[in-house]
């Protein structure tokens, strides 16, 4: 990875391009007459991570456990009730360092439904023009970045560019969406279920794609995605969340390989797998995660967790090495407090 | 396309030479070119274009005076000579009345439609988009509103500030604002939740621009379809509130005021005591399937 040519580069190589410390949202539920706050959905609460320059970092979970939620927090599209996010080095909405507006030049996100996410009456070239243009850039210039974005992209502007959303198929469109993050020169991209929409084979052109493009343009991923498999193929590290928590974190491989949590480890056992060799023995999750209203006190899996004792209800287990001492580089984190929960199974 | 794009275009994409599709037109043009498809649609606008034009030029077109009336030539039927569409129960010739009624009619269809229109298309996009204490606040207060049957509180209205034509205007508009700002407020709600909202927002286009590019351009076309369908429904209200001695008044010519008198000559000449009725029939026609043609023109949806 080429990290020295950006110019945009202000925290040096080694700081992190996003921090995010203690991120947090509870989403009042509001019931009775006056409308009283009855209870609290806690969507997030207290995710910290961080992404390092040029790589991509994967948040997979099942449905519901927050990840859609954090990245329309970093985006400031929800407002955060507690938590910083640090953008190189630089606060987000702090006066001292970059404003709301500042951060979103430089994070850009694609959403999951490729057609809700274009408007329905502007062309091709009108949509990946737009951004670019209500930051001030004249119209022609606009529109010649729009149609050198579409061929980035893949799609022949000639061919595309005065198209409407519903004249191109589902690959096609998320490809313009790709074009339109692209156009404010963003540094990160988030890619909130981006590819899952699509057939696979368009998948794989669209995440080859994107690999082209993060080498081309020098970005930095966060690709959300419940699918296990696509994630071990585009993630430099993987955070697993469960129910607004993160349970787990780490290297791809190391993650993929030794799953400390035992919420990771389900969530690998219900990945299909075509190899007889590799059968999981652990015993498969069963049941639906717990209502976030009232969320398990203490460790939050103990609910759905063979091996929950006394101590899982009482505290919340901090994110810290795995206990059996084999990586204390600090590079793998798991919120798990026994040993012996965190020993894989499996043959 | 630049010559720097061409050059990756041949990079990227190969040499395969794709033929430009024809240099596509703008939204208007393409718009104007899917209406010129439409027959219907420009019949009714044709119809629509004459009888506001005969009613603008009602002092040339009329031939007679709308308001001199003769004993002896009262309620004649239609292909009286001198008197081509008869007279009514005063003797006056129906003809002038009806392009001279035309005015008033339209103008008691359009303006209150086109003030609730504005007004509470501005009220309803504002509460959609603001939504929370704002949102609330402009609803629950059109639901006080909504409480009174429309003609009611038109009729409450009038009585309050006094007869005359626009008092009646004044009176239709408040009653048009309440529906005019919960249709354009559901239309609102749905649009600021798509995925393409949120990403204008996520690039940090400012509410203003949101609103007037995507949210607008969005929510236009139900609420104008819905604001057309009402001007007939204005254009009969009106009539009513003459009728009860509250809009216009008589001598004056307007089309459900005539309506009204003539009714009790409906067994004598019934085919002139329906003409005002036709009048009123045909506009409100013609404007609703007017309004349905420009929505399905306007839509980029339905056919290139």
């Amino acid at each position: 990875m080429n990290m020295t040519a950006d110019p945009r580069d202000r925290g040096g190589p080694a700081q992190p391009l996003l921090l995010v410390n203690d991120l947090r949202k509870h989403f009042p539920v509001r019931g009775g007459l006056l409308g009283r706050q009855i209870a609290t959905v806690q969507a997030v609460d207290d995710v910290s991570f961080s992404v390092r320059k040029g790589e991509t970092l994967g948040i997979v979970g099942e449905s519901g456990c927050g990840k859609s939620t954090t990245a329309r927090l970093l985006m400031r599209l929800i407002e955060p009730d507690a938590g910083d996010v640090v953008f190189d080095g630089d606060p987000v909405g702090d006066r001292h360092g970059l404003s709301v507006n500042a951060m979103r030049r430089q994070m850009q996100m694609v959403f999951q439904d490729s057609y809700s996410s274009l408007n329905p009456r502007m062309t091709m070239a009108e949509s990946v023009a737009y951004a670019p243009r209500m930051h001030g850039l004249p119209a022609k210039e606009a529109l010649s970045r729009a149609e050198d974005l579409l061929a980035q992209v893949g799609l022949n502007p000639r061919q595309y560019a005065r198209r409407y959303p519903h004249e191109l198929s589902g690959g096609q469109r998320q490809r313009v969406n790709v074009a339109r993050a692209l156009a404010l020169e963003p540094r990160l991209v988030i890619l909130d279920e981006a590819v899952s929409a699509l057939d696979k084979s368009i998948e794989a052109q669209v995440l080859n794609l994107l690999a082209e493009l993060k080498a081309r343009f020098n970005l930095t991923y966060l690709f959300i995605s419940h699918d296990l498999n696509v994630v071990e193929y585009v993630s430099d590290r993987v955070l697993v969340m469960y129910l607004g928590r993160v349970v787990e974190t780490g290297p791809v491989e190391a993650i993929y390989a030794r799953p400390r949590h035992p919420y990771t480890r389900a969530l690998f056992a219900s990945k299909p797998t075509l190899d007889p060799d590799r059968r999981t023995k652990e015993m498969p999750l069963t049941g639906d995660p717990p209502n976030p209203i009232n969320p398990p006190s203490g460790c939050r899996f103990r609910t759905r967790c063979a091996f929950a004792q006394a101590i899982c209800a009482e505290l919340v287990p901090p994110l810290a090495a795995p206990l059996d001492g084999a990586d204390d580089s600090g590079a793998h984190l798991v919120a798990c407090h026994l040993p012996h929960a965190q020993q894989v199974l499996h043959a | 396309m630049s010559q720097a794009t061409a050059e990756l275009v041949r990079r990227e994409l190969g040499p395969v030479e794709i033929t430009p599709i024809a240099a596509a037109p703008g939204y208007w043009k393409a718009v104007g070119q899917r209406l010129m498809r439409d027959p219907v649609t420009i019949a009714v606008t044709v119809i629509l274009l004459g009888i506001i034009f005969i009613s603008i030029a009602a002092p040339l077109v009329a031939g007679a005076d709308p308001y001199a009336g003769s004993v002896l030539a009262r309620l004649k039927p239609i292909g009286t000579p001198g008197h081509w569409l008869g007279t009514d129960e005063t003797g006056r010739d129906l003809w002038a009345r009806l392009c001279y009624g035309g005015r008033l009619s339209l103008l008691a269809g359009i303006l209150p439609v086109s003030i609730s229109l504005v007004v509470g298309g501005f009220l309803g996009i504002l509460a959609g988009y603001a939504g929370g204490l704002v949102g609330t606040l402009i609803m629950r207060t059109m639901d006080v509103f909504y409480a009174f049957p429309s003609i009611l509180l038109a009729i409450a209205i009038c009585g309050l500030l006094g007869n005359g034509l626009s008092n009646s205007v004044i009176a239709l508009s408040v009653v048009f604002i309440p529906p005019m700002v919960r249709i354009s407020e559901t239309v609102t709600t749905q649009a600021r939740h798509l995925d393409f909202v949120e990403a204008a927002r996520a690039s940090g286009t400012t509410t203003m621009q949101i609103i007037r590019h995507h949210v607008l351009a969005n929510v236009l076309g139900p609420i104008l379809v819905y604001a057309t369908s009402l001007i007939s429904v204005s254009i009969i209200l009106s009539a009513g509130l003459s009728f009860l001695g509250l809009g216009v008044t008589p001598p004056q010519a307007e089309w459900g005021l005539m309506l009204n008198s003539l009714r009790q000559a409906i067994y004598v000449q019934p085919y002139v005591a329906a003409l005002p009725g036709v009048m009123i029939f045909i506009t409100s026609m013609c404007f609703n399937l007017m309004s349905d043609g420009f929505r399905s023109a306007m839509d980029v949806r339905l056919n290139k």
